[in-house]
């Protein structure tokens, strides 16, 4: 799966610490960060690679809630509602994303464009109601408005 | 208003600017002038206590790091911060990282730490860009690898990327996290400064905490532990969210009324509201009713007159058209979801808060429950290898006891016959392949 520079990285990556089962949790970055998500071929692999039971990598996987263990849509949409953003509408806001997509938890897009899910807090309580996407970009201080904003702007990237 | 970490200085987050403030002298100094022992000592006389929410003094939690070993040592900087309601960690990230990069250095060097980890959450991708970025320019710069400025002392210091699991903010949690493996916490004793990292001696700070390090190096411990209350000495960087018209990060001395903190620095209750309570610290320390919140004063020692907790110092403003039962509710399931499953009290306990509460709010609660909820929380305090357990239960404890009011009238008058279903599983569990 990996290329001979992504080798060479995780070697490196794997001098950081003093056992080489340190580096999974890198590695299955790198390995998320290549494919969209986690599937157990990508784990048998990891574990060849660290030299670790396939099963010791499937509970390390299972316990992050991160580490995808489905494909997702092409924005995969993660609204926090925990408590800072209930107060100031986290739970409207991922209502009204479904009900506009179409979709729940755990569901997609049948254009494989979009898929969403309820995340807890992310640290971004004091500008309520937020979503991140892709494990990545955080967009703060949400209206249905800017919501929609966006989701015409993802359209258009792709 | 005194400032030790969050300072009106324009882009402090470039390498120029933070040297051009005086930046690294202190690391500086302590190379230059200082034995180790000495630096330890003077985070002992400032008084400095852990931001992490336990409020450990510092300075102890470092001189139970074996001075004389042949084992590697390791300093781990407490990035995970994922309570709910607080975002502070965030904010030195941007504001001001090369201070808290200085305070790891010198840290190291105070401990004989040859190797730091920083764990920062996986959702904090842009602050661990950042971080990344910054340790790269200290690398250049000589600050970070071997001999730091020019010293004989080296240090090496990596970030390790979460991958989404609070209770990897754990201490001991943190370390099985950084090892590899699944985030659970471990049995204490023994403490991590005897066996932590691979068994080594490890020590774990918060964020915050070491982002102090440089100024009290810089201005003496003296001078730091006369800023705000006595015990509990420096500032802290208050996160304020909820019900409330300007929510952000203020960084104000320990002891600041909670009233002033909300009325004065944040503009007050939203639209004109008033407010019905207020959880000072986090959203797993007690909250306060509005009476309390009144006389309240933000620091570890004054907030325990009112059985609560400065905790992360995150503070969530609810008015008073807030439904407890709905908070508290949503408070239990973020603990529920985020229990690593080992021990019983908590995995079990946390599911059966949670039922109840959502019975309950259901319409179909029954007087009884508010004690049965008291008696499963008194349960899984205290019986449970980490704190995460205490976590979950002194919301559900305090906030019925407090306002016990509002959740009885919640419940309707008539008995109702409930079906009796005893399974629930950590989700953490049951998240397998289907
Ligand atoms: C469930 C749980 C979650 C925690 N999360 C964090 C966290 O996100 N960040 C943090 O600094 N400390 C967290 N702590 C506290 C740490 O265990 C530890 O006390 C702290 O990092 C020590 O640093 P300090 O002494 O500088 O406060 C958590 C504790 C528990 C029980
Ligand atoms: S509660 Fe949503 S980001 Fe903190």
């Amino acid at each position: 799966m990996f290329s001979e520079a992504e080798l060479i990285e995780i070697e490196k990556i794997k001098k950081r610490y003093e056992s080489p089962q340190s580096s999974l949790l890198p590695v299955l970055w790198m390995i998320q960060e290549k494919e969209g998500w986690i599937s157990k071929d990508s784990m048998s692999y990891a574990a060849e690679l660290l030299n670790i039971p396939y099963e010791y990598v499937l509970g390390v996987v299972s316990f992050y809630t991160m580490f995808f263990k489905k494909p997702k849509g092409k924005f995969h949409l993660q609204i926090c509602t925990n408590v800072s953003c209930m107060l100031r509408g986290g739970y409207e806001l991922y209502k009204y994303a479904c009900k506009k997509l179409g979709i729940n938890k755990e569901e997609i897009t049948s254009d494989g464009m979009f898929s969403i899910e309820e995340v807890e807090c992310l640290g971004s309580c004091a500008t309520a109601p937020m979503m991140q996407v892709n494990n990545k970009e955080y967009f703060e201080n949400l209206t249905f408005e800017k919501f929609d904003e966006l989701i015409e702007k993802f359209k258009k990237e792709i | 208003m005194t400032k030790i970490i969050l300072k009106d200085i324009d882009d402090l987050n470039t390498l120029e600017v933070y040297e051009a403030n005086g930046g690294f002298s202190a690391l500086k100094k302590v190379l230059k002038e200082m034995k180790a022992d000495e630096v330890i000592e003077e985070v002992k006389k400032s008084g400095l206590r852990g931001r992490g929410g336990a409020c450990f003094p510092t300075g102890l939690k470092w001189s139970f790091m074996p001075k004389v070993t042949d084992k590697p040592k390791f300093l781990c900087c407490n990035g995970d911060e994922s309570e709910p309601g607080s975002f502070k960690d965030r904010e030195i990230f941007e504001r001001n990282p090369y201070q808290f990069l200085e305070g790891t250095l010198i840290a190291c060097y105070a401990m004989g730490i040859k190797t730091a980890y920083i764990y920062i959450r996986g959702e904090y991708y842009r602050w661990i860009n950042i971080i990344e970025e910054c340790i790269n320019q200290l690398y250049k710069k000589g600050y970070i690898g071997k001999n730091v400025a020019g010293s004989s002392f080296s240090t090496d210091i990596y970030i390790h990327k979460g991958a989404g699991a609070y209770i990897c903010g754990e201490e001991s949690a943190l370390m099985s996290s950084i090892e590899g493996q699944r985030g659970y916490p471990r049995v204490k004793p023994p403490f991590p400064a005897q066996f932590g990292l691979w068994g080594y001696p490890t020590t774990i700070n918060n964020i915050e905490t070491i982002t102090n390090i440089p100024e009290i190096i810089n201005r003496g411990s003296k001078w730091f532990a006369s800023v705000g209350e006595p015990k509990h000495p420096g500032t802290l960087l208050f996160g304020i969210s909820g019900h409330i018209n300007k929510p952000g990060v203020y960084e104000l001395e320990t002891g600041t009324p909670l009233m002033t903190i909300i009325n004065e620095y944040c503009g007050g209750v939203w639209r004109g509201k008033s407010l019905k309570a207020v959880i000072p610290g986090g959203s797993s320390v007690p909250p306060l009713t509005r009476d309390e919140a009144l006389k309240a004063k933000m620091d570890s020692e004054s907030l325990k007159e009112f059985n609560s907790a400065i905790g992360t110092a995150g503070i969530i403003v609810m008015d008073q058209d807030t439904d407890l039962l709905e908070v508290l509710t949503r408070i239990t399931y973020f603990y529920f979801h985020e229990s690593c499953g080992q021990c019983t009290p908590c995995r079990e306990g946390c599911g059966w808060m949670l039922r109840i509460l959502r019975r309950i709010s259901e319409g179909k609660g029954r007087m009884s429950d508010l004690d049965l909820l008291i008696s499963v929380a008194d349960n899984i305090e205290g019986n449970t290898i980490c704190a995460l357990g205490d976590a979950a239960a002194w919301p559900v404890k305090w906030t019925i006891r407090k306002f016990r009011g509002e959740f009885e009238s919640k419940i309707q008058k008539e008995e109702i016959e409930l079906p009796n279903i005893n399974k629930v599983h950590s989700i953490r569990h049951t998240d397998y392949y289907t």
